[in-house]
């Protein structure tokens, strides 16, 4: 059994749902994403915040799996303040969706000003209503810059609790940065630009399995959305307690989420598709 | 709360990681050979900032020092502080390029 925290369902297909609950993925948490091209209005980001909290869901659950959702305008189209901003606008319309858990993944990917700005906007929203954060740090050469920007960006927001905040796609370099100042850490497992299942089991035997979790990151590149499965069996393979492997891929998820008041990773009976819609 | 242990050593000796891991890894150092034959075989040139910060990467790895996963992550980071003025693109390189991103 396990929770995939971090996976872009609506760029996957219907076998990969049937793939991940067969290997025992019982819940699941769908930032915003870039869709792979810039929405061209608000308005596109309307209805993509409704497919996250109304459609997903009920595709999700035909598969026996709780779907949960973060919302925010991604880093990567955060260049535009101006249309940022209008986006950032729209969501404390979709803050009582029941499967809503917070802002996210918000961050930086460039480590620019404008997407600095956009940053401290949504964590302005999550400080006001209270809610729970989900930071994308950027990719390969840019992280380590990205990831400590963020870090001194959150702690520009003193209502923001460290705990209620996770800092997603840490490697070797940047892991204990975010551990040590009491933020929750996401390895997210990719075939070729991130952890690798190998690597992550590696950064919890050097850096504890406090307050970390592993995810897939699955969407519409090359990913993996059973990539948490194959860590556990890494975990597994090397000899590690199961109860370690329940801890990192479900205990800790779970704890962390659970701070929304709506995150539930309790059975749920496959649903019949509805055939009305 | 979890009754899993906080501390979570590697459980395999030595021995067992090198049977568990060496015939996979042969096969990825090979692979790192033979893409700098492939380089050198395609012509003449000097090498870009992506194939400089390659080469002192694997130089990390024979180093003999420890901790050689944060080192190569850090040789191929950007290590300026402030915010760049403009994404120029969305994506990335995989090493830093000096010449890109002033802030």
């Amino acid at each position: 059994m396990y929770i995939d925290p971090h996976v872009h369902m609506v760029s996957r297909n219907t076998d990969d749902y049937v793939r991940m609950a067969r290997a025992g993925c019982v819940a699941i948490t769908e930032p915003s994403f870039w869709a792979g091209y810039d929405r061209s209005s608000p308005q596109g980001f309307f209805d993509y915040f409704r497919q996250l909290t109304e459609f997903e869901p009920r595709r999700a659950a035909q598969y026996g799996i709780r779907h949960h959702a973060w919302l925010c305008i991604n880093p990567k189209e955060a260049e535009d303040p101006v249309f940022a901003r209008e986006v950032i606008g729209l969501i404390p319309g979709f803050l009582e969706k029941q499967n809503v858990l917070g802002i996210g993944e918000i961050g930086l990917n460039k480590n620019s000003r404008n997407e600095l700005e956009i940053l401290e906007a949504h964590l302005q929203l999550a400080s006001d209503h209270g809610l729970l954060v989900l930071v994308h740090t950027p990719h390969l050469e840019d992280k380590l810059k990205g990831t400590r920007l963020i870090l001194d960006a959150i702690k520009r927001f003193p209502k923001l609790d460290a705990g209620r905040v996770l800092i997603d796609h840490v490697e070797e370099h940047t892991a204990k940065l975010v551990l040590d100042r009491g933020f929750w850490c996401g390895m997210t497992l990719y075939p070729d630009t991130k952890c690798t299942p190998q690597r992550a089991v590696d950064i919890i035997e050097c850096y504890g399995s406090e307050r970390i979790w592993m995810n897939s990151a699955g969407d519409w590149g090359h990913s993996d959305p059973i990539a948490v499965p194959k860590a556990q069996m890494e975990m597994r393979r090397r000899g590690h307690l199961e109860s370690l492997v329940r801890k990192v891929t479900f205990e800790n998820p779970e704890r962390f989420l659970s701070q929304s008041g709506r995150f539930s990773a309790a059975p749920l009976r496959p649903t019949a598709p509805d055939i009305t819609r | 709360m979890s009754d899993a242990p906080t501390n979570a050593a590697c459980p395999m000796n030595r021995t067992q990681v090198v049977d568990a891991y060496f015939m996979e890894h042969r096969a990825r150092i090979l692979d790192l050979a033979a893409f700098l034959d492939r380089v050198d075989r395609a012509g003449p040139g000097a090498d870009d900032f992506r194939m400089q910060a390659f080469r002192a990467a694997v130089a990390i790895l024979g180093d003999g020092r420890t901790e050689r996963a944060r080192r190569v992550l850090e040789l191929l980071s950007d290590p300026s502080t402030e915010p760049i003025a403009k994404a120029g693109m969305k994506g990335a390189t995989g090493a830093h390029d000096p010449k890109a991103g002033k802030a």
